[in-house]
């Protein structure tokens, strides 16, 4: 090392402030060692920037020696005695020192576009954000006419990452096609799939870019108000958004006049009140119009009639947060990841019972193995993987055989399961099966917002079939049943919550066949 | 966040005050009731109800659809467990029992000395780090049944 610190220069001390590494003890740590650096005589300033995505690895503690940061993690608060004998403050060798996170494997192979600047800073620090390129976007999109900005998103090839997949220039380009004394754009929020913490993470680690990106759509389609719909489970990503709005609209990202153009545009942040349904992007719409978050029928779509029947643009924090780097970087830069249709990057979230989870940014078209044993180390508990949930409480559950298929839309599709928002949740050979297909009925029925009676009576009549199976009380008659439900479920309900929780259920009674035949009465 | 935030005269007057010219108001107006007088009485239904130009029972409606306003008191805190499937898969079966053991009470239920209501959630957002429990708004990760006594008494000591 190039020797220790001169004496009286202040030394940075990353510790994450990522609600994750808060809840794994970041905020003590933090604590620790600013009253230690004081004791000690050393002037540190502590910054919580946001998560790497190595939640394994939290709380992750960065010290800046000779221009460079350096990892040890996870750090706890009784780690601090040993770490600060080994002279933490200098970068000192110690069994949790990792080195720099970029050269990391774990790191290193990622390929982070929308992630780029996520986790660098402290999310507020608005300079550390312009001078990292944040403004590049937003900048290159006042120099477009607004049919080229859509064309650039269009021909980026970019599709909705909350899980609908559809591809978000043609969106754009409906809404910019509609006249209408006004627009808006929305930005779901409403991250409620279990296994997802991407949006979460983007919000609470790079929060301007999120409001860039939403900056961009309004530039776009000719919108001069947004809303950032966020569930009211994330009370830390609440307070962070809350920063950065005020932040953003103080130093003119947004306002009445965007980077000191003659465009205007304004962000306002609400929240939800714990209906998943509300990440169905009707019943959001219903539910920041202060009603019951019951969905509308289709057609007309929101991007006609959304938002007190204007033309909205509805779009996931990931779709939103990736916008600017597009701008940035010309639509071929990004399009030129990934495979076939699926084209970019997708933020993966690596969740459940696994060694090494957190988020994975790569291009479309790892395999869910190379994922699950590369990146994730295998189970948590060590034992062999039964199955691995992917994208929500909606999406199918693949089996151990089926790993060897690659993470894209139309690989996924192939075997009847879907990438959706990107989760991937992992099961040992000690679950139970039959009581996850019940839990997706339950769910179902307890979420139902009630407006159509296959999703409303079709999940409490399915969920009722599969605790008698879970009881070992069912008949193959009853199973069949079941499987008839699923099909008026699917073919019959208005939106994806009872068209979809069926997969789920389906895919354990075809994928795990004999988890089945040992509970029949 | 479920005590009363401020010990004002008419909380239920502020709140609506503060939240009434936004479009489409009544979502953050009964957040904002909430936040201060810890669940939506009768008396807060009728006067939103009164000022937003809507029934009681469009009110009502609206606040029984959505898991997180409550019509009644509630304890001091929320205690929220997710019950979702990334926590299942690393034992939150488990720990939803040590929760209805140690506190004595069943999901919806407030503990005998008004500290806790326990609430099933489904999902924090903590996917890789479960089973997660939120505690008012601080949030907690690989959680046993160990580190949930020692929670409980951390926060019971608190106001």
């Amino acid at each position: 090392m190039a020797g220790a610190q001169v004496s009286g220069a202040v030394t940075r001390v990353y510790v994450s402030g990522d609600a994750a590494a808060r809840a794994l003890g970041a905020d003590a740590v933090a604590r620790a060692i600013a009253a230690r650096a004081a004791a000690g005589g050393r002037a540190v300033t502590i910054v919580r920037n946001g998560s790497r995505g190595m939640v394994w690895l939290e709380p992750l503690v960065e010290i800046e020696v000779a221009g460079e940061r350096i990892a040890y993690g996870p750090v706890t608060h009784k780690d601090l005695d040993g770490l600060f004998a080994a002279r933490l403050l200098d970068g000192g060798a110690h069994a949790l020192k990792l080195g720099r996170v970029e050269t990391l494997p774990w790191f290193a192979r990622q390929e982070r576009l929308t992630f780029a600047q996520a986790g660098l800073a402290d999310p507020l620090d608005y300079d550390a954000w312009c001078a990292a390129g944040g403004l590049a976007g937003v900048e290159r999109a006042l120099e477009l006419p607004a049919a080229a900005i859509v064309q650039a998103v269009s021909d980026s090839g970019l599709r909705g990452r909350g899980g609908a997949a559809f591809p978000t220039g043609r969106k754009w380009k409906t809404v910019l096609d509609q006249e209408a004394p006004e627009k808006f754009i929305v930005c779901n929020a409403d991250e409620g799939d279990s296994g997802t913490f991407s949006d979460r993470m983007l919000m609470e680690g790079d929060p301007f870019t999120l409001l860039a990106g939403m900056t961009i759509a309004g530039l776009a389609v000719g919108a001069t108000q947004g809303y950032i719909y966020l569930r009211v489970e994330y009370p830390h990503a609440r307070r962070v958004l809350e920063g950065a709005i005020l932040t953003a609209r103080a130093r003119g990202l947004f306002g009445d006049r965007v980077l000191g153009s003659g465009h205007s545009f304004d962000v306002e942040l609400r929240l939800g009140a714990g209906a998943y349904i509300c990440g169905e992007e009707t019943s959001l719409l219903e539910s920041l119009e202060g009603k019951r978050a019951e969905i509308r029928f289709r057609p007309p779509l929101p991007a006609i009639k959304g938002l007190w029947g204007r033309p909205t643009v509805v779009n996931n924090v990931i779709t939103l947060a990736t916008v600017p780097v597009i701008l940035a970087r010309g639509a071929a830069y990004y399009r030129d990841f990934g495979a076939g249709d699926s084209r970019g990057t997708l933020p993966l979230q690596l969740a459940g019972n696994i060694r090494r989870g957190g988020l994975v940014e790569k291009a479309f078209g790892l395999s869910l193995r190379e994922l699950i044993e590369d990146y994730g180390g295998g189970t948590l508990s060590g034992r062999p993987v039964q199955a691995v949930q992917i994208g929500g409480p909606l999406g199918a559950y693949v089996t151990a055989a089926q790993l060897d298929t690659p993470l894209t839309y139309e690989a996924l599709a192939g075997i009847g399961a879907m990438l959706g928002h990107g989760g991937v949740v992992v099961f040992d050979d000690q679950t139970d099966m039959l009581e996850m297909a019940r839990f997706a009925m339950e769910f179902c029925a307890h979420e139902s917002c009630g407006k159509c009676t296959p999703c409303r009576i079709g999940s409490t009549r399915a969920a009722e079939l599969l605790a008698r199976l879970c009881a070992g009380r069912s008949t193959r008659a009853e199973v069949a049943l079941l499987e008839e439900l699923c099909d008026t479920m699917i073919s019959g309900s208005l939106c994806g919550l009872g068209g979809m929780a069926p997969f789920p259920v389906r895919s354990i009674l075809r994928g795990f066949p004999d988890a089945v035949a040992r509970r029949l009465a | 966040m479920n005590t009363p935030a401020t010990a004002s005269a008419d909380p239920i007057a502020e709140a609506i005050a503060e939240q009434r010219e936004r479009r489409g108001p009544l979502l953050p107006l009964l957040h904002a009731v909430q936040a201060r007088c810890g669940h939506i009485s009768d008396e807060a239904v009728a006067r939103i109800a009164d000022a937003l130009n809507l029934s009681r029972a469009d009110v009502h409606g609206v606040v029984s659809f959505y898991d997180h306003f409550r019509r009644a008191p509630g304890g001091r805190h929320r205690l929220g467990l997710c019950r979702a499937e990334a926590c299942q898969a690393v034992g939150s079966h488990a720990l939803e029992a040590e929760a209805r053991r140690q506190l004595g009470v069943d999901f919806g239920g407030t503990t005998a000395d008004g500290a806790f209501t326990l609430q099933g959630l489904y999902c924090l957002g903590n996917c890789a780090a479960g089973p997660s429990v939120l505690i008012d708004e601080e949030l907690y990760g690989r959680v046993d049944g160990v580190r949930l006594a020692e929670l409980l008494a951390e926060w019971r000591g608190r106001k």
